[in-house]
């Protein structure tokens, strides 16, 4: 299978005192019919590396291809055959839905008709309204109207369901899925753990303008060595992470900083029905007491944390 | 199929519709200008002199008596307006402008004498009516000249100030319209996305121009339509010379717009930047009182600038009667600015 994208080396360096180095080397590869994700939290260098993926800003180094085609040689071959929507665009208000979606069509020599593209994000009803009037949902969709209806082999979303209530974002997952289901490549960032596992087949974790990790959500989870998660609370500090990390089958420890006397733990175990008598038993021998215990399998999430060291930095990307 | 949905049309008709769905700025537009020129219109409308107010004192040295004869022979002249009163109070009223001339009857010949103020008008035109009223009375052979009245249309304050207000709005609304409205879509980050469709920047540029001008035709109609209405202010000359005019004029200050918008990254920027182009060349180019009241030194640069040029141009079509060969100044000036800001802001401008 050919690749949709394909990311070398790539670098970019703001200029300025000091120098802002957004991206730092990247390289990906999106392969033709996939949803593949940029995940990490704000600053992280999604934006950029997505806007230099369409044409927008130029790399300070490495290559680019987009559709086998490179953005110095084919311009205007790229972007007849992409549809994007960038983080922060306001259309204009005193528009309505379809005049909108129709400005758009007339940009591209073949497309969607503009009453095909709204039906696309299920907009029929808001046809007629003014931009001004819809929620932040529906101009969230009339947006992805605006990149569907040069029906677009290749769809750039940044960020497309940042603040959106839950019914929203389910709607614009729906979206999403329905282009996919189309044999169409759809590349999105995001920093919604929880986004990435329902939407992506290929993920990128992206943190201070390096790829830190990427494969199958599924992969990058076992690749943490356990797909359960034990969190646990003491009242004291616990047993030492030594001792912990010697549990059966337990993977990585981590142990939260304390809150309010509260000592938070988190192992990541590939086998709880082993680890967790184990782990019941060393903290009987221990002097501290057991505040609070629950299982889970593991996130995106706890890949992130594991991988870095640090939570994403706003408390928005911890919903799941 | 490409041609269901031209983009220079649609790029223009979203303009269109923007522009007339926002009532705040179809004021400012239209409303504005159109309320200046009748507030100005009626606040210099030249008026035919109604009354003009003499004081006699009646406590002058040939006594109460003469002034109150001297009043009688004035009335004969329907235009003046008598107050008798004695003289400090006349002089006082002098002073502050509620009268024109004291006049204070004398014993030594001709038997009066005037107080005037020479820098005032009126107190000119009183002493000289008060005059020629007394002496026509010592002497009734004197036969009063035919006077025929003339008041026509093309020389008062409004046919003057008509075309001026006319460049004037051509050079905000080009500078508005099109510099405003770049620069809204820049900070929306509009053009960023159109920049990353295979929009043409070409088209996008020309709708901005055209639905400019769209604006402009009906800004013009329903100025002259007013001045015709309100005040008989009509056009004199070619039609279709002052219809070239008003497009060169629309286009010229559409490519200054474009230049000031170019590169500014917010609103309060190219607010600033406009009206340091505006504020002078209202001031400078003719729109309220000729430009050649400057002094000579200055009179090369200000007959440069487009609004000069365009106000020379409007007041030779509609007072005038020009038609297209008075246009051979204003057109060189126009599309030289218009051409030279359109290539400029070409190369400088910042999509994003
Ligand atoms: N135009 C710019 N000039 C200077 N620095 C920038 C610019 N755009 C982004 N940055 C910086 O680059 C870094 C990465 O930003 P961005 O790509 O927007 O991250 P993300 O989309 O992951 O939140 C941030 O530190 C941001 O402040
Ligand atoms: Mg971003």
């Amino acid at each position: 299978m050919s690749d949709a994208i394909r990311v070398r080396d790539l670098v970019k360096t703001y200029p300025g005192r000091p120098a802002v180095e957004a991206v730092r080397g990247i390289a990906l590869d999106v392969r033709v019919g996939e949803c593949f994700g940029l995940l990490g939290p704000n600053g992280a260098g999604k934006t950029t590396t997505l806007e230099i993926l369409e044409g927008l800003t130029d790399p300070t180094a490495g290559e680019v291809e987009v559709l086998g085609r490179t953005w110095r040689r084919d311009p205007a071959g790229i972007r007849e055959r992409i549809g994007i929507s960038l983080q922060e665009t306001r259309l204009a208000d005193k528009l309505t839905v379809r005049e909108t979606v129709t400005l758009f069509r007339s940009f591209y020599a073949d497309g969607l008709d503009p009453d095909a593209a709204i039906a696309l994000v299920t907009l029929q009803e808001k046809a007629r309204a003014h931009v001004v009037k819809l929620s932040g949902g529906q101009r969230q969709r009339l947006a992805v109207a605006c990149a569907l209806v040069g029906d677009p082999e290749l769809l750039f979303l940044d960020e497309p369901t940042t603040g959106l209530d839950p019914q929203s974002r389910r709607q614009l997952w729906d979206v999403i899925n329905d282009y996919k289901s189309r044999g169409r490549t759809v590349m999105l960032t995001t920093h919604y753990m929880d986004e990435a596992e329902r939407l992506c087949d290929r993920v990128a974790i992206v943190d201070h303008g390096t790829v830190i990790a990427s494969g199958t959500p599924a992969e990058l989870i076992l690749q943490i060595g356990g797909e359960h998660i034990i969190d646990f609370t003491l009242d004291r500090p616990g047993p030492p992470a030594d001792a912990l990390h010697a549990l059966p089958t337990v993977r990585t420890v981590r142990a939260d900083p304390p809150r309010d006397g509260v000592h938070g733990y988190s192992l990541s175990v590939a086998e709880p029905h082993r680890a967790l008598p184990a782990l019941l038993a060393l903290l009987q021998s221990s002097a501290a007491q057991l505040a609070g215990l629950t299982t889970r399998t593991a996130t995106l999430e706890d890949v992130f944390v594991t991988l870095t060291g640090h939570g994403l930095r706003d408390a928005e990307g911890t919903a799941s | 199929m490409t041609a269901k949905y031209s983009a220079i049309t649609q790029l223009t008709l979203a303009r269109l519709r923007e522009f007339y769905r926002e009532p705040a700025a179809v004021f400012w537009v239209y409303g504005f200008p159109l309320l200046l020129a009748l507030g100005l219109g009626i606040a210099f409308r030249d008026r035919p002199v109604e009354s003009i107010p003499i004081d006699v004192a009646t406590d002058g040295p040939a006594g109460y008596y003469k002034a109150e004869e001297y009043a009688v022979l004035l009335r004969a002249d329907p235009r003046l307006k008598l107050t008798l009163l004695d003289g400090a109070a006349a002089k006082e009223r002098l002073r502050t402008g509620k009268t024109g001339l004291v006049l204070t009857p004398t014993a030594a010949a001709p038997g009066w004498e005037f107080l005037i103020d020479p820098n005032r008008p009126d107190s000119v035109l009183a002493q000289s009516a008060a005059d020629s009223t007394l002496l026509r009375a010592a002497n009734p052979a004197l036969a009063a000249a035919a006077t025929v009245e003339s008041n026509e249309v093309g020389g008062r304050y409004i046919d003057f100030l008509l075309p001026g207000l006319i460049g004037a709005n051509l050079m905000g609304g080009g500078l508005f319209g099109v510099g405003f409205n770049i620069v809204d879509m820049r900070v929306r980050k509009l053009l960023k996305r159109f920049l990353a469709t295979p929009m043409s920047r070409r088209d996008f540029l020309l709708s901005l121009l055209i639905s400019r001008l769209l604006f402009t035709v009906v800004e013009i109609a329903i100025l002259l339509a007013a001045a015709r209405l309100f005040f008989d202010v009509s056009v004199r000359g070619n039609w279709f010379a002052l219809g070239g005019l008003v497009v060169l004029g629309g286009a010229a200050f559409a490519g200054i717009g474009l230049l000031v918008a170019s590169r500014a990254r917010t609103i309060e920027t190219v607010s600033g930047l406009m009206n340091m182009v505006m504020l002078p060349m209202y001031v400078t180019s003719g729109v309220f009182f000729p430009a050649d009241r400057f002094p000579d030194a200055v009179q090369p640069v200000l007959q440069a600038l487009p609004l000069t040029a365009l106000n020379a141009g409007l007041r030779a079509v509609i007072n005038d009667g020009g038609s297209w060969s008075a246009l051979g100044y204003p057109a060189v000036i126009l599309t030289a600015w218009g051409v030279g800001c359109f290539a400029l802001a070409l190369r400088v401008f910042r999509w994003q």
